[in-house]
């Protein structure tokens, strides 16, 4: 009874967050940055920062993480961090040697003011930058937003610095896939490539993230979008931004510098939103829908249908990021499941709009942006749920009130298969039913009386 | 490989280059280094304390990463597996957050009945200068329990210094309790935070010797029992980055002397015994502890020689927090039969590197605050097949193709005591030996880094 201490009594708390359902920006940034081709993220704040990135990312990954830090110290607190900032662009060009070094910020350099691009343009006079060499940066403050906030600002610091155009459209279109594993870029990818799309993808983490074993530690494993690419993304003829919290402003801020339209849609996560994705490709590409690909799709309402019985009327609570969470929250109405409660520790109205509209069809669902762990377990302990879907962290409350607990979102630090296994696309969908199937039959195996014990379910 | 201008002092190889090892120093601007912050030194050495609350006053993001990462175990409350933060936004940032600490802190209090409370300063509060101080002598007052600032803000200093923000902590506890009744023969455990249920394993022992442990500080903690500290008649000290500090306070203001001891390996582990016995300077205490170092090993040691069979001859590389481990690390190892080919640690100060040059052999690497690029080099130079390290050291030693074994936060066998050794034995053991290394395909011609294509790739048409 690790969670004992919930209460069921509901009070409202300003002052205090209990077992936060989000972290800080900072390690959004440093993961979208490890998606471009020979990049070391760098983290401009103390060195702890840098130290707990890296740990989070490579428990979720176990995968080496590698990115560096201005190691700030008092006397940086009180001139500020441009000394540190240049000292460390001389020290990793000279040393390990990246294409690009992605500057992020921390709460510690953003409340002393650093400048970061006079920082970069004084480094660039001080001939401090090789040439074909770049150094990137956004600002991730950690008292603002959450983690999903930093991911977002670092992909669209990469249109910001990157994307150019030439007057020339290409025949490619781009797509931003949001805050997804490597997996889900790998099958993005896969998916475009079955349509005949040729695209730009980024960040891309497959094959950073998900490096095979060779016997060689790769510094820089050989996955990431290149420069190239982001560089010709303002020639794609458009893109399309999966999540609006963790790829909306990348897109717009294409569009504002290149011109180049945009769709927002949901992740494409379940039937309906793969649909989207598919669809929105399909007439931006001016391609047709290969059969392949509505196999795939059939075999997917295949097994829906097959075992619909199995998903009936049951109550789901969610915890995570908002993207991941209004798709799937679609996906479970989809499957005739109810998502009722629903808890994202990361801001922004726009999520509870977007859940009023994928939940209207489930009068008890309640659910809220800004919120923590602890509040989905009171909510929890006031009426049950048959299924817990969240990172990790949900496992205390999955074992308090023994509920059937899938592992979805970031982090994940005690399962692995979703650096391998996508979620995305119609065959992510059916991973996700053959997971949601297991759990709540598995629970019924062990919970149902011996007489009712049933061989073929 | 090229090691960094400003590093070169900080990497030293026995019998080749002259011993002038520069150490506690900070972290080059721009190095891929495997260190923390201050914050963090403070947050793992006071987090064992179960009953307290431990409140991180900062951003979201520093009490996420902190929340319920180091397996310490409670045999009774388990307040401290939670994570409480004022998750300050930026209102906080430019208004201060003393209201919202102060309320936070007392719905805490409030909610849970905690024996004391803990606030951690983090980074941005060091900055925005809130006046943790009083706002904890303000809610102590309201509320009659102990509630501690932690003067932990990331960047002022290294991990090192978050260890002596927490002693610091600790000394405001230690000191509140009453001593009648505690035993001539006590001592307190320092710097053993009950990892995987080490603390039980060394209190047992203590207890088979005779003498009462009064508080372990902080493995399996209690405020109480801190607060009682001051009654003990001795400290022992493992693991002394972290608690020598106290130690030496405690000496000063109690009068308490200390004893440095280790848990791991045979020779380190029964030290600890027999020097507690010598201190006591009792024969039959001194009896009892033979007895027992007898008893343990001899049940132990013949299958530590079957795994010493299938070890001998291998090298080693260690590379963890505080120097003080490696030494024993290198014992324990060696009575295994392995060779320490390379050593380092993120804390080590000159007199720890001084130790470990005459504790190993020649050529031996020893390096303060290294990266994963020297590491991964010199693993590959000394044809290592253990990497003994940490959370972000094991993925490397996979990549590379050799065992691991975590000998910090992420362990989950107790190392400590003498049935840690043998645990440790069978860890190095079923890692270094397992059949996945031989499927590692043999090392080819790299492929050249840049324009390397994927298989969905595409080129654009213009």
């Amino acid at each position: 009874m690790l969670l004992r201490h919930t209460d069921k009594e509901i009070k409202e708390r300003v002052a205090l967050t209990v077992n936060p359902a989000k972290t800080c920006q900072p390690v959004g940034a440093m993961y979208a940055a490890l998606g471009i081709h020979n990049c070391l993220p760098h983290s401009h704040g103390s060195q702890g920062c840098c130290a707990y990135h890296r740990s989070t990312l490579t428990r979720h990954y176990k995968e080496p993480v590698m990115a560096s830090t201005s190691s700030f110290t008092e006397g940086a607190s009180v001139f500020g961090g441009q000394a540190n900032l240049l000292e460390a662009i001389n020290n990793i060009f000279s040393v390990y040697n990246p294409d690009v070094i992605a500057v992020h910020t921390t709460c510690l350099s953003e409340v002393i003011g650093d400048d970061i691009p006079q920082i970069l343009a004084k480094a660039k006079e001080d001939g401090r930058i090789p040439e074909g060499k770049y150094v990137i940066h956004c600002n991730t403050p950690s008292f603002v937003g959450s983690h999903v906030t930093g991911f977002s600002n670092m992909v669209k610091g990469m249109v910001q610095y990157f994307a150019e155009s030439s007057g020339n459209k290409l025949n490619q279109v781009n797509i931003i896939p949001g805050w997804v594993e490597p997996s889900d870029m790998r099958e993005i990818k896969r998916l475009a490539w079955e349509m005949g799309i040729s695209t730009v993808v980024f960040p891309d983490t497959s094959d950073v993230l998900d490096a095979p074993l060779t016997g060689k530690h790769q510094f820089y494993p050989k996955g990431g979008v290149t420069i190239e690419a982001l560089k010709s993304a303002g020639d794609s003829i458009g893109t399309i931004a999966l999540g609006h919290f963790a790829s909306a402003a990348a897109a717009e801020a294409l569009d504002a510098k290149c011109n180049v339209k945009y769709e927002i849609l949901d992740l494409p996560y379940g039937l309906l939103a793969t649909d989207r994705f598919i669809d929105s490709l399909r007439r931006m590409a001016k391609v047709v829908v290969p059969e392949s690909i509505n196999a795939e799709r059939g075999r997917l309402i295949d097994a829906i249908s097959d075992m619909q019985s199995y998903f009936y009327g049951k109550r789901v609570a969610l915890f995570g990021d908002p993207d991941q969470l209004i798709a799937l929250s679609e996906f479970l109405v989809t499957l005739n499941m109810r998502p009722v409660y629903v808890v994202t520790g990361t801001p922004g109205k726009k999520f509870e709009e977007e859940m009023s509209r994928v939940l209207h069809e489930i009068p008890e669902a309640k659910f809220k942006q800004a919120g923590d762990i602890y509040l989905l377990h009171q909510w929890i302990k006031n009426e049950p749920v048959d299924l817990l879907m969240g990172n990790t962290y949900g496992k205390y409350i999955a074992r308090d009130e023994d509920i059937p607990f899938i592992r979805i979102g970031f982090p994940i630090l005690d399962r692995i298969g979703h650096s391998y296994f996508p979620l995305v696309g119609y065959t992510g969908a059916l991973r996700l039913v053959e997971k949601i199937l297991g759990a709540i039959m598995d629970r019924q195996d062990r919970d149902c009386p011996e007489e009712g014990f049933e061989l073929v379910m | 490989m090229k090691v960094l201008e400003g590093r070169k002092k900080q990497v030293f190889r026995k019998g080749e280059t002259p011993f002038e090892i520069d150490c506690e120093k900070q972290s080059l601007a721009g190095s891929v280094s495997q260190r923390a912050c201050v914050f963090c030194g403070s947050r793992v050495v006071l987090y064992p304390i179960a009953d307290a609350v431990h409140l991180v006053h900062g951003p979201a993001g520093c009490a996420a990463y902190t929340w319920d990462i180091r397996g310490a175990l409670s045999s009774g409350p388990e307040l401290h597996r939670l994570s409480f933060t004022t998750d300050l936004r930026e209102q906080e940032v430019i208004h201060g957050g003393e209201s919202k600490l102060y309320q936070g802190l007392i719905q805490l209090i409030d909610r849970y009945h905690p024996k004391a409370a803990f606030v951690y300063g983090t980074c941005i509060v060091g900055v925005i200068g809130d006046d943790v101080e009083a706002v904890c002598k303000k809610v102590s007052a309201l509320k009659g329990i102990p509630v501690i600032p932690v003067h932990s803000e990331g960047f002022k200093g290294t991990k090192k210094d978050g260890y002596k923000a927490a002693c610091t902590a600790l000394m405001r506890l230690i000191g509140r309790g009453r001593t009648e009744g505690i035993s001539k023969y006590s001592v307190n455990i320092l710097g053993d935070y009950n990892l995987a249920g080490e603390i039980w394993i060394i209190k047992d022992y203590y207890r088979r010797m005779g003498v009462e442990v009064v508080a372990g500080i902080t493995g399996d903690g209690r405020v109480e029992e801190i607060e009682r500290a001051h009654g003990a008649a001795l400290n022992l000290v493992q693991c002394s980055g972290s608690m020598n500090y106290l130690a030496q306070l405690m000496k000063e203001k109690y009068g308490i002397p200390s004893l440095q001891v280790s848990y791991f390996g045979f020779e380190d582990m029964a030290e600890a015994l027999y020097g507690v016995a010598r201190h006591f300077n009792d024969a039959e205490m001194m009896k009892r502890t033979q007895e027992l170092v007898r008893d343990e090993i001899q049940a132990i040691y013949p299958k530590l020689l079957e795994y010493r069979k299938a070890l001998a001859g291998k090298k080693a590389a260690i590379y963890v927090g505080g120097a003080f481990k490696a030494f024993s690390l290198v014992k324990a190892l060696r009575l295994l039969g392995m060779d320490v080919a390379v050593v380092g640690s993120q804390t080590g100060s000159k007199q720890d590197y001084q130790l470990l040059k005459e504790l190993c052999d020649e050529g031996t690497i020893i390096v303060d605050d290294s990266n994963p690029l020297e590491l991964s080099h010199f693993i590959r130079e000394k044809n290592v097949s253990l990497f003994i390290g940490g959370v972000k050291e094991r993925p490397i030693a996979y990549k590379l193709g050799i065992g691991f074994c975590d000998h910090n936060h992420e362990r989950k066998v107790a190392l400590a005591g003498f049935v840690g050794m043998l645990n440790f034995a069978e860890e190095v053991y079923q890692s270094v030996m397992s059949p996945v290394w031989q499927f590692i395909p043999r090392p080819k011609q790299s492929v050249p880094m840049g324009g390397v294509q994927d298989e969905y790739s595409r080129t654009a048409n213009p």
